[in-house]
């Protein structure tokens, strides 16, 4: 599309690129979760970009356009749909950056987001504001509901803190060497996730090293427009990772995404080399492993029957389909099931269900569905956001079925053949 | 209309406010379909969940004479489903239930916001599956399909939308609510073809309620064969000699050079490196497909083909077609503009099209992308410009409008599936005389008194007829449009 962009913000070159790429030819409709439920233009990945362009324009006060902005997931499943190579990440996080900027909100929705910048990226800070959650939980209906989506999302009780040694030896012949980066929300909701990749990998003959003055990748802060507050988080894990690593391993696929987005995180910034440097060592649990290849014994004794869930950080914005099945398939007595419109959002997509909760719930219900049609033993994800969600979805239907990381099924298809071997 | 204008006042009672959009923001992102050339505000746009929501707000607009552009995904190449200029968009996304799929019958019977492939998705369990196969599919709708006739790369053997709706329910542009077919696969068989009449006229007699479509048995097996050329006009030729051959494949495209590169670089569909290839696809009973195969790969190579590839499986299959059917907008990686044409040859005088499309191209010195249906001869030549330069649009119309005259005088047409619209109209005079313009404007009107379905489409503007477009549109001399 042509456009008239004037917009003086640094990374507009970046916004007038994507604007430019799209010919409005509606392919992208098909891929968005915002529009398989809504069915408005507005709310399509193309509608979006004709507001945003209209915003940068200044034919639109980006007041009016904020609505439809909001509701998008971020879940970049446009991106592989879309034939003309729009790079709508690239336009969306560089867009909310800088309205993230100058909007006002109003007053509760404020607080909600200063709690978000405040504690999600500190474990210890969000175990003890969690614990506080259980609080406002009682207090039930009474408060607004992005705080109720955000407070049914704690566990009744968070699991004790695991720490890490700073190095965990390979096993056997050693095969690689990486580190490890712990994340925030998940190291507080689910330490065990850390934990069993660090052995899984150990067990691979793998040296895993777990830098103890790590922070948070910074990524939920760029979500949430806090860009100078996400460059510091970032520095710090310049600074604390190893250099001779084979790979800085993330077990969440928002921090995978969101450390490849450091290229416009760092535009115009001294470091932005050491930052592109960081994030091309960056890779996924599944990707890495993947690669390497798991190493037997392993695998369960009878049957299991699995789904895995897509996780849209890790299929559509890193592109990691055959990753995480290959490593499942390679599990003996697995069963790989499939499920209905497999590439679309659950619902979690960040800080999603904390902002939007009506149509996170819409989509989570509409996974859940899907999934608990294939009948599953278990369901597989590689994202704690996407775990939490539909273990929240299975719990208001009174399923019991597991949802677990990755790492955690790996784990346990390696203690289950020790004890059974 | 302004706002308080009556139909709005009328509108706020039927819709609730979440399904009448009259905001900026709300407005802006329906002012274009996928050409972009064209933008302009409806005055509102609404958004019916019902059946009887869409036919009163038609009865709203002829009462009040109000025009109206009914609208699916807005997918439309030729303008089709612009608004119109402080006119009411009817949006019918949300139309979009599959009532019945009877499999013994082989019908389904569906709204007009259904997308297409989304039949076959629920025709698939029983084997079935719907024909017609627009490369935008998977998401543009029926109700778009059936205002303009949708073709696509296996209506070769299979034919247009008009060949696979056996009945339908419309509400015409006064308001009447009528039925024309039926259930039956004959159709009715009595009176004249008023589906035929229905499908294809760009959304001037009224909206489509409910269509019962055709279904048809998956095919055994596919083979897809890739061949390579070094000359775009032997891959031409190459089809000629197929078609004469008696053979009826599924589809048999061609793409160019450009067109490979941009596809390649969209979905890496594993296309050989040539200046032209075609892409011929074999379906039906397995023993057949494969007897008629090797003799296809035979023929390839006699027509000069350095390379042949064939998909292995059904994921290579995939990729093939994704890569053709994303090949315009694919297009969007090499330029920042461009014109896609829809002409019709002679599928005989291909190679004499192309031929002669290269040296206008050159003549012109513009890039030109071909991608094309050629087995039907439907060509669609992708004229690429940059908008930014002074000039550039008017100049790669000039060469739009060569082509266009080219295929006339071929013994062709302006289009073959993509529908005349709003980009195509001042070429109407070249293909029609007078005398048949004005029938169609006595039909339309016969339909339609108030004009007020999709106004401005398709009928050449009041202006002298011309063959060259220049400059501005009449309509956008008149102020009625602006250009991005």
């Amino acid at each position: 599309m042509r456009h008239s962009i004037t917009s003086d913000d640094i990374r507009a070159p970046e916004m007038a690129k994507a604007i430019e790429s799209c010919v409005h030819c509606g392919f992208c409709l098909a891929a968005c979760p915002t529009y398989a439920s809504l069915g408005e233009e507005m709310n399509s990945p193309r509608g979006r970009i004709v507001l945003m362009k209209n915003v940068l324009e200044a034919r639109l006060p980006a007041a009016e356009a904020q609505e439809y902005i909001d509701r998008c997931l971020g879940c970049m499943a446009c991106v592989p749909a879309c034939p003309s190579g729009v790079a709508y990440g690239d336009l969306l996080v560089s867009y909310r950056a800088m309205q993230e900027k100058q909007r006002q909100r109003p007053p509760l929705d404020a607080i909600a987001r200063r709690l978000i910048r405040e504690t999600l990226p500190y474990p210890r800070r969000f175990r003890l504001a969690a614990r506080a959650g259980k609080l406002g939980a009682a207090l039930g209906a009474a408060l607004p509901a992005p705080f109720a989506a955000m407070l049914n999302l704690l566990p009744g009780s968070l699991p004790p803190a695991m720490p890490l040694p700073p190095l965990l030896p390979a096993q056997g012949e050693k095969r690689g060497k990486v580190a490890i980066l712990l994340g925030c929300v998940q190291q507080a909701l689910a330490p065990n996730i850390n934990y069993a990749a660090a052995q899984v990998l150990a067990a691979n003959g793998i040296e895993v090293h777990i830098p103890p003055r790590q922070s948070c990748c910074g990524s939920i802060l760029l979500h949430v427009g806090a860009e100078a507050d996400a460059r510091e988080l970032a520095r710090r894990n310049f600074q604390a990772m190893p250099a001779d690593v084979d790979a800085i391993i993330t077990t969440a696929a928002g921090c995978g995404s969101g450390i490849d987005d450091y290229a416009l995180l760092f535009k115009g910034q001294p470091d932005s080399a050491e930052a592109a440097d960081f994030s091309q060592k960056v890779l996924d649990f599944s990707a890495y492993l993947a690669a390497v290849g798991l190493r037997a014994p392993l695998g369960f004794s009878q049957e299991r029957r699995v789904v895995y869930q897509d996780a849209c950080h890790l299929l559509h914005a890193q592109g990691l389909q055959r990753e995480p099945r290959t490593l499942l398939r390679q599990i003996p007595n697995l069963r790989l099931l499939p499920i209905a419109d497999a590439g679309m959002c659950c619902g979690s997509a960040g800080t999603y269900n904390i902002d939007q909760p009506a149509i996170a719930a819409e989509l989570g219900g509409r996974k859940a569905e899907s999934i608990l049609a294939a009948a599953p033993d278990a369901v597989v994800s590689g994202n704690i956001g996407c775990i939490t969600q539909l273990r929240q979805q299975f719990t208001s239907r009174g399923e019991a079925l597991p949802v677990l990381h990755i790492a955690e099924l790996l784990q346990q298809a390696y203690s289950h053949s020790a004890a059974s071997s | 209309m302004k706002n308080a204008h009556p139909l709005l006042q009328a509108l706020e009672a039927l819709y609730p406010p979440e399904r009448l959009l009259t905001r900026d923001a709300q407005l802006l992102t329906y002012e274009s379909d996928a050409l972009t050339a064209f933008h302009s505000k409806p005055a509102a746009a609404v958004i019916p969940i019902s059946e009887a929501e869409v036919i009163e707000t038609v009865r709203l607009c002829h009462q009040l004479a109000v025009p109206f552009v009914a609208r699916g995904s807005g997918t439309s190449l030729s303008g089709g489903s612009l608004p119109i200029a402080d006119g009411l968009l009817v949006a019918l996304n949300r139309l979009n239930r599959i009532k019945s799929i009877d499999p013994e019958q082989r019908i389904a019977v569906v709204e007009p916001g259904v997308v297409n492939l989304h039949i076959t998705h629920a025709a698939a369990p029983y084997g079935l599956y719907y024909a017609p196969d627009p490369s935008s599919q998977s998401i543009c709708t029926i109700g778009g399909n059936i205002a303009f006739n949708s073709g696509g790369a296996h209506c070769l053997k299979y034919g247009m939308t008009s060949n696979h709706v056996l009945g339908m329910k419309v509400v015409l542009a006064d308001g009447a609510v009528t039925e024309f077919g039926s259930d039956s696969l004959d159709g009715c068989g009595v009176g004249p073809d008023l589906i035929g009449l229905f499908v294809g006229s760009e959304g001037l007699f009224g909206i489509a309620l409910e269509i019962t479509v055709r279904l048809l048995p998956q095919p055994e097996r596919y083979r897809t064969l890739l061949a390579a050329y070094d000359d775009l006009g032997k891959a031409g030729d190459a089809v000629s000699r197929v078609v004469a051959s008696g053979m009826l494949p599924g589809a048999i495209e061609i793409m160019d050079r450009l067109a490979i590169q941009a596809a390649e670089a969209a979905v890496q569909a594993g296309y050989p490196d040539a200046e032209a290839l075609l892409i011929v696809e074999l379906e039906g009973e397995a023993p057949q497909v494969e007897a008629e195969f090797a003799q296809l790969q035979a023929m390839m190579r006699a027509s000069g083909a350095f390379e042949l590839r064939s998909a292995r499986d059904e994921a290579e299959r995939a990729r093939i077609w994704k890569g053709r059917k994303g090949a315009f907008s694919a297009v969007g990686r090499l330029s920042p503009d461009y014109i896609v044409q829809d002409g019709v040859v002679p599928r005989s005088r291909l190679g004499e099209a192309l031929t002669r499309i290269k040296a206008l191209k050159t003549k012109h010195q513009l890039e030109v992308a071909n991608v094309f249906h050629a087995g039907d001869g439907n060509l669609h030549p992708l004229i690429l410009y940059d908008g930014r330069q002074p000039g550039a649009l008017e100049k790669a119309e000039a060469l739009a409008g060569e082509i266009l005259a080219l295929c006339i005088k071929l013994g062709g047409s302006i289009t073959g599936e993509h529908g005349v619209g709003m980009e195509k109209r001042d070429y109407m005079p070249a293909m029609f005389s007078e005398q048949e313009l004005d029938i169609m404007q006595a039909l339309r009107r016969a339909i339609d008194p108030k004009e007020i379905a999709n106004r401005g489409k398709m009928f050449p503007s009041g202006e002298a007829p011309a063959l060259q477009q220049r400059g501005m549109h009449p309509l956008e001399r008149q102020g009625v449009i602006s250009r991005e």
